[in-house]
């Protein structure tokens, strides 16, 4: 019996240990590529140099304009999601009446489940079409669309965790301000969201994080001509988007291509294991305590 | 106008503004699934369903793209599922708080944030290349599960979390072991909140086509499935391919293949707000 109960014990550790193979699996692999990679082409090149075309005959290995390609559609992204969301997130908990919410959520939900190939099929058929009823300049696949539909993706995700937030508030703060005369606008903006702060700042970060890792949209929507520039309407290629472009193609094993891959991928996930960290940070140190 | 006119003026716009941006989402979703419906709708029938993929647009249909999203469905639930709850279950009733609890918790939550086209590239150089199972969809399903662990293991947490510890005290007070306490009392009491983490991190597999295509499903694939060790391509990467194409006739293939992706994830997530409402219901503690 004892001996049983150690062994079942063993395998449920030795199964939560797993995780933390994997961990250390992703930043080797990544690691073992781009060192060979780093190898032939220097770091400095890689960062500084401004045009990215490993594909062509003439190399150029400068990781910029995908850099700037990501940031693009994860900006326009964010500019839409903020907005609506917090939004959305005030309106489901201050204004709203109690069954509003219960029907409202569970929709969101069901945006947030989407798969994200079907998002880029939206953008690429009907939003862009739409904006280039009235934006003459607009190119086919452009960071404009692709962004705005990422951001619809990620209204869900900023609404529901900073509506957790702001009802994580006790009620005694908005009772005491609506007490003193305030509207709900001034509850909301002067009491709950600075009162929410943290919780909203990690849901924002959390989302950029989501938004520079997303892949299928930009790789419908946004175009594969990586470009250093902040234009949304032009083609531009993201991390993301160059990583499946290489998968599509046929890249031997071991040349300088197929590592390219994995140089853009450490960039990426650079990028997200700060974002996803920064947010651990800033919900550990600013969390408000209420007793 | 007075102060208070303006508070109250502002107020109110705000509370429009506030419907506006909340129904936006629902406007949205309805525009979009029409518009995916008045495209697809006409081109699904029984040979959409059942033909293979094919070069030109009117005779090429699906049926490669959904035996390999079963096939990638069932083989990740099999592998995700008793991983994930195990850890799940060691971190909840086992682990005492430690640096080790504290290091796995971080790093599970790390693993939620790390992009799904990452474990593409570990799938790629771990699954296909050095255990040499080629670009198979046992590679595939292995990457998914690695994908959806953390899913599966922090519902399951909650799930057991939810459960009173007066059950366990008295399992234990009767004299069952703490596994007997687990297997018999926790498990079946906690049963519901898993199986609808499970179902989600399902559907989010079905879902995804930035992995598999970097680890090498083709788009292109003659044959259905019949071992795990067969090459693939699921609903997605097909989608993916038709919408990449210039020919109208095959955004509207795309479109059909979209229905029947969303009638998939929609069911799957149907089935976990089912579970979740009825658990909600039967359970008073």
């Amino acid at each position: 019996m004892r001996v049983k109960e150690k062994i079942i014990e063993g395998l449920l550790l030795l199964s939560a240990i797993i995780t933390v193979f994997i961990t250390v699996a992703i930043i080797w692999v990544l690691l073992s590529e781009s060192v060979s990679f780093f190898r032939e082409i220097s770091i400095v090149r890689f960062l500084t140099e401004k045009e990215w075309t490993p594909l062509f005959a003439e190399k150029k290995f400068g990781i910029l304009p995908l850099v700037s390609g990501t940031f693009l559609t994860t900006f326009i992204a964010i500019a839409v999601a903020l907005p609506v969301g917090l939004t959305v997130a005030i309106y489901l908990n201050i204004y709203s009446p109690g069954k509003l919410k219960l029907i409202i959520k569970p929709v969101l939900e069901l945006l947030a489940t989407i798969p994200t190939v079907v998002y880029g099929f939206f953008a690429l058929t009907v939003v862009t079409p739409f904006l280039q009823s009235f934006i003459p300049g607009l190119a086919g696949f452009n960071a404009l669309s692709a962004g705005i539909v990422m951001g619809i993706m990620i209204v869900p995700m900023i609404s529901s965790l900073s509506e957790d937030a702001i009802g994580s508030v006790p009620l005694s703060l908005r009772d005491a301000a609506f007490g003193m005369g305030s509207t709900r606008f001034q509850t909301a903006f002067k009491v709950m969201v600075p009162a929410a702060s943290s919780g909203i700042v990690v849901s924002v970060i959390l989302a950029v994080s989501r938004a520079v890792g997303e892949t299928m949209i930009v790789a419908i929507a946004a175009g594969q001509q990586p470009r250093l520039t902040l234009n949304p309407l032009v083609p531009i290629e993201t991390i993301t988007t160059y990583i499946v472009q290489v998968s599509l193609g046929d890249v031997p094993h071991g040349s300088i291509e197929y590592k390219t891959i994995f140089a853009a991928g450490i960039t990426l996930f650079i990028f997200t294991f700060a974002l996803n960290n920064i947010s651990f940070w800033v919900r550990k140190k600013y969390q408000e305590k209420y007793d | 106008m007075t102060n208070s006119d303006l508070n109250r003026y502002k107020d109110k716009a705000f509370q429009v503004f506030g419907i506006c941006c909340t129904f936006l989402g629902l406007i949205v979703l309805a525009v979009f699934l029409i518009d995916i419906l008045i495209k697809g709708l006409g081109r699904i029938d029984w040979d959409f369903i059942t033909s293979l993929p094919s070069r030109r647009a009117m005779r090429a249909g699906i049926l490669t793209a959904w035996v390999g999203t079963l096939w990638i469905l069932v083989l990740t639930a099999l592998i995700a599922i008793p991983l994930g709850v195990a850890a799940g279950v060691y971190l909840q009733e086992y682990a005492r708080k430690s640096r080790l609890s504290d290091f796995l918790e971080i790093n599970i939550a790390n693993l939620a944030g790390v992009p799904s086209i990452i474990y593409g590239l570990l799938g790629l150089e771990v699954f296909v290349r050095q255990m040499g199972l080629g670009e198979s969809l046992l590679a595939g399903a292995f990457t998914l599960s690695l994908l959806v662990l953390p899913i599966i293991i922090v519902t399951t947490r909650e799930a057991i979390k939810a459960v009173p510890g007066s059950i366990r005290d008295a399992s234990l007070a009767l004299g069952a072991s703490k596994w007997q306490t687990i297997w018999m009392q926790i498990l079946p009491a906690s049963a519901g909140g898993i199986m609808t983490g499970v179902i989600l991190s399902l559907s989010r597999a079905v879902g995804e086509a930035a992995p598999l295509i970097v680890i090498g499903a083709l788009a292109y694939v003659p044959f259905v499935p019949e071992s795990p060790l067969d090459e693939f391509t699921v609903l997605p990467i097909q989608i993916f391919n038709w919408v990449s194409r210039p020919q109208e006739e095959f955004l509207i293939n795309a479109a059909s293949a979209i229905i029947i992706l969303l009638f998939i994830t929609f069911l799957l997530n149907g089935i976990a707000v089912y579970l979740r409402y009825r658990q909600q219901k039967k359970v008073k503690w």
